[in-house]
């Protein structure tokens, strides 16, 4: 019984393309893209705060779509695109989100923030978010214990276009 | 001097956070790292019969399972772990011995070449207990309080002019216990450096507090260890106290001799501090007229059985209203949990909201408006102490608020106001917070390029550390902000105390002003020394710094440039570090307020409560960054929300467990839950508190506003709520 227990499972080699770059990684199964993504590919800007999808820190845009990463196991996105905080800025420009949420000061902590901004452009790219209320029930999967909500909301019209 | 002190200057750490180049303490790589994973204790009370990693230690990738009975030494006396904010008693001391003392106490560390190999071998150690009796519910256990402390020595005869009282409210006021909840998960990265030294990556809010404590636990010398921490992902007074992960980590690294690291889980997370469940008893006597003769408040708290925390709950009203006569205690409980800690504005956000609810039923007992009352009782003098204050604005905060709110359109009455489905009501309520300040060094290095380097060992725990600290420095040393570049929380920069108590803005702020001072002295050395100089013969005092030049004060023609004046000394780099410590004043009382306004909107059938308006009326000095500021106070407000409607940890008492150790049944708002939070900073000009005036900001956004919120839940629906969180089923009981 006890050999079945403790048999870790065997690697299984996948590839991925983050912010544009090719990579190919021999991951057990039980990885998470999260883990994935900070721990076999340094890419740390995409946060663990639970786990267990309840918070939305990892969220990360995969073929464009916002998912949380910790429900997502990496086997399961073999060949997928992946979009993480690092790939949002283009040639030293931050991205309009980016600026937004400094602009507004959407973020104290700044935990949260590569989820919520993840999150917000993945939204922009929704094209459902009409106002302020939207916005608001829309990003509730990303938590901000800090409290910035208002200014997070501030921060994703500008970048929408809205007054 | 004032080119971006009090502006909405954007965070100089912004891009760093989001970019995704800002690393928190879990997030710090090392060669050969490997990973640990806690065992957490399942009874709340007892001892380890047993504990068998055998199978866990045969799982691929396993190095090492450390317990009690295998660990390295760790020091024996109390002393070593107490660290500079511990309360009394003996503090917790993880892996030390067999004893458990609260259910999810940590018993094991599983150490694997990976994260996921340790958190599944971790499933495999096995535990036999032997499990003694236990209590941990407070209201249960009332009847044990006892007095800790007297927060402020009585005055008159409370009792007997309660008794007498035209108009006497007298309540309990239940606050549940609450969890910090910091979006990032506790975590330490301990690196074994060549040399055996060890730097550890911590997520804390004092560098120095960890170190020491690291020292004296482990026994190793200052320089054998360096901890460093320069973002954290929120802490809002748990990471305060060292938490027991860098303990782990730290016997794991000295083990095995390598780099490892410790996350904890969310669900582990809820072994740490917690604002303590209270029961607050409030009485209140006044005079027809509504003028206070009778003040008491008695606080009775959950603390563990190892040590006494206790805060200050119920001395608010010594600032707030004047009465002839109070009384006022803190007694404490002691259960089979750990230890609770500071959590933002520990004492005052649930004594005050007690207070503050009964203002408003004692409000509506005299027929009073609510601010009238307020107004009847505003005491312009500290009562315990009987010391004016070095400012208070109070009256124009609910002035200002009220105005801003709309609060003349109020209907008094309570369910008078409607709209559709919805009841809609309007509360309103005060706070009051300390203005503490703390002995603070900083470090400027100033290169002749114009450039200053500007060090601490402060922590910015996102409170915006990082920002004033440059502002204050770019106005005092004269150079645009983009020059100044800021390094905090490593315990090897000049001394600083843990981020906390909203003192740190005050404090770090004048230790920089200190060591610019240094620096224009030698400036101003080298700069009379030139020949047929313009502040040949000046005094330190008649100059300032601006422009990238020292100036005559009063004529800024009569100028060196910086880079002039170091060129002609022969100096590449002036380096000057400097304490700060602000004169003792016994002679006043120092204090932030607020008035916070608050919209309910209550579904009469499915009591569905919306906050749908906030307005925080704040008096904390001067402001050093508006934009920075204001974000401080919204937060609070969110807190706020969090604390009247969403937030309670509920503990199973049958086996001493808490049943919602998740961030999905501990609700906290989310975004949908906050609409319009307008924030005001009243003119507060300060003489006394310190040379800026400034006050702090961390804690006061936060108190009075679960009052606020209640006092208009009631408004809305006439029903009176005094068991916090108001959720929809006590609203429609």
């Amino acid at each position: 019984m006890s050999d079945l227990t403790h048999q870790i499972p065997e690697r299984i080699p996948i590839h991925l393309v983050v912010n544009g770059v090719n990579h190919t990684l021999d991951l057990v199964p039980w990885t998470t893209l999260l883990d994935a993504l900070r721990d076999h590919l340094a890419l740390s800007g995409t946060k663990k705060g639970c786990d267990h999808g309840q918070c939305g820190a990892c969220t990360v845009l995969v073929n464009g779509r916002r998912v949380n990463s910790c429900l997502t196991l990496a086997v399961m996105k073999d060949g997928a695109e992946i979009t993480t905080v690092e790939g949002l800025a283009k040639d030293g420009a931050l991205h309009p989100v980016q600026q937004a949420f400094i602009d507004h000061d959407a973020f104290q902590c700044g935990y949260c923030t590569p989820g919520q901004i993840c999150s917000a452009a993945g939204l922009l790219a929704e094209g459902r978010a009409r106002d302020a209320d939207e916005i608001r029930e829309l990003m509730s999967g990303n938590l901000c214990r800090c409290g910035a909500y208002p200014n997070i909301v501030a921060a994703i019209q500008q970048a929408m276009g809205q007054p | 001097m004032n080119a971006y002190i009090g502006t909405p200057t954007s965070r100089v750490d912004g891009r760093a956070k989001v970019t995704g180049a800002a690393k928190y303490a879990g997030e710090f790589p090392a060669g050969g790292l490997v990973h640990g994973f806690v065992v957490e204790a399942t009874i709340p009370c007892g001892r380890i019969a047993t504990i068998d990693a055998s199978e866990t230690l045969k799982v691929k990738g396993v190095l090492d399972v450390l317990t009690h009975a295998n660990r390295p030494p760790l020091a024996d006396k109390d002393e070593a772990w107490k660290d500079e904010v511990a309360p009394e008693g003996s503090p917790f001391r993880p892996l030390y011995d067999d004893k458990i003392k609260f259910n999810g106490q940590p018993i094991a560390l599983v150490i694997a070449e990976d994260w996921e190999s340790a958190k599944f071998a971790a499933t495999l150690v096995r535990v036999e207990y032997e499990q003694q009796g236990f209590a941990t519910d407070l209201e249960g256990e009332r009847s044990k309080a006892a007095e800790k402390d007297r927060p402020h020595k009585p005055r008159g005869d409370a009792a007997a002019a309660l008794a007498r009282a035209d108009v006497r409210h007298e309540a309990d006021y239940v606050i549940p216990t609450e969890h910090h909840n910091p979006m990032e998960l506790y975590a330490t990265t301990a690196i074994w450096e060549s040399d055996g030294k060890l730097t550890i990556y911590d997520k804390t809010q004092g560098v120095q507090n960890v170190h020491k404590f690291l020292c004296t636990v482990f026994d190793k010398k200052p320089d054998d260890i360096r901890v460093v921490s320069p973002y954290v992902g929120g802490a809002f007074g748990s990471g305060l106290r060292p938490q027991y992960q860098v303990v782990l980590a730290t016997l794991g690294a000295l083990a095995l001799k390598r780099s490892v690291r410790v996350v904890l889980t969310r669900q582990q997370m809820y072994g740490l501090g917690y604002r303590p469940m209270t029961i607050e008893r409030v009485g209140l006597g006044a005079k027809s007229d509504g003028t206070l003769d009778a003040v008491t408040h008695e606080a009775i708290a959950v603390t563990s059985r190892y040590e006494d925390f206790a805060r200050n709950d119920t001395g608010w009203a010594e600032q707030l209203y004047s009465s002839p006569n109070s009384r006022f205690s803190h007694k404490l409980v002691h259960l089979d949990v750990s230890t609770p800690c500071d959590m933002r504005a520990p004492g005052a956000a649930s004594g005050v909201c007690a207070l503050e609810c009964a203002m408003d039923e004692l409000s509506v007992a005299l027929k009073l408006d609510p601010i009238e009352l307020r107004l009847k009782c505003y005491s312009d003098r500290d009562q315990s102490e009987n010391l004016p204050y070095t400012s208070k604005q109070l009256h124009e905060c609910y002035a200002r608020g009220a105005e801003a709110f709309g609060w003349s359109r109020r209907s008094p009455a309570p369910r008078s106001m409607r709209d559709g489905k919805e009841l809609v009501g309007w509360g309103m309520a005060t706070g009051v917070w300390e203005a503490l300040q703390m002995p603070v060094a900083v470090r400027i290095v100033l290169t002749s390029n114009g450039h200053a380097e500007v060090s601490c060992a402060a922590s910015d725990i996102g409170t915006g550390t990082y920002t004033i600290v440059a502002q204050v420095a770019a106005d005092a040393l004269g150079l645009p902000i983009e020059n100044i570049s800021v390094r905090l929380a490593d315990s090897t920069l000049p001394q600083a105390p843990v981020e906390g108590g909203s003192w740190m803005a005050a404090s770090s702020a004048h230790a920089v002003l200190a060591a610019a001072e240094e620096v224009r002295k030698e400036l101003l050395g080298l700069a009379g020394k030139m020949p047929g100089s313009p502040l040949a013969g000046a005094e330190l005092a008649d100059t300032a710094l601006i422009d990238g030049s020292i100036a005559r004060a009063d004529d800024n023609s009569r100028a060196v440039t910086i880079a002039d004046a170091m060129r002609h000394g022969g100096v590449e780099r002036i380096e000057k570090e400097k304490l700060n410590q602000f004169a003792e004043d016994k002679k006043h009382a120092r204090n932030t307020h607020s008035a916070v306004f608050a919209e309910v909107r209550v579904d009469e059938e499915l009591g569905i409560i919306r906050v749908t308006r906030i307005v925080s009326a704040v008096a904390a000095g001067r402001i050093l960054n508006t934009k920075t500021g204001r974000s401080q106070i919204m937060g609070g407000v969110v807190w706020g929300i969090g604390m009247a409607l969403h937030e309670e940890t509920v503990m199973d008492h049958r086996f001493g467990r808490i049943m919602n150790a998740n961030i999905a049944e501990y609700h906290i708002p989310v975004n949908a839950d906050v609409h319009d939070i307008d924030v005001i900073f009243v003119d507060e000009a300060d003489a006394h508190i310190n040379k800026l005036g400034v006050k702090g900001l961390g804690e006061i956004g936060i108190v009075g506003v679960p009052a606020s919120i209640a006092n208009a839940v009631y408004h809305a629906t006439g029903k009176r709520i005094r068991r916090f969180p108001i959720t929809l089923d006590k609203v429609l009981d």
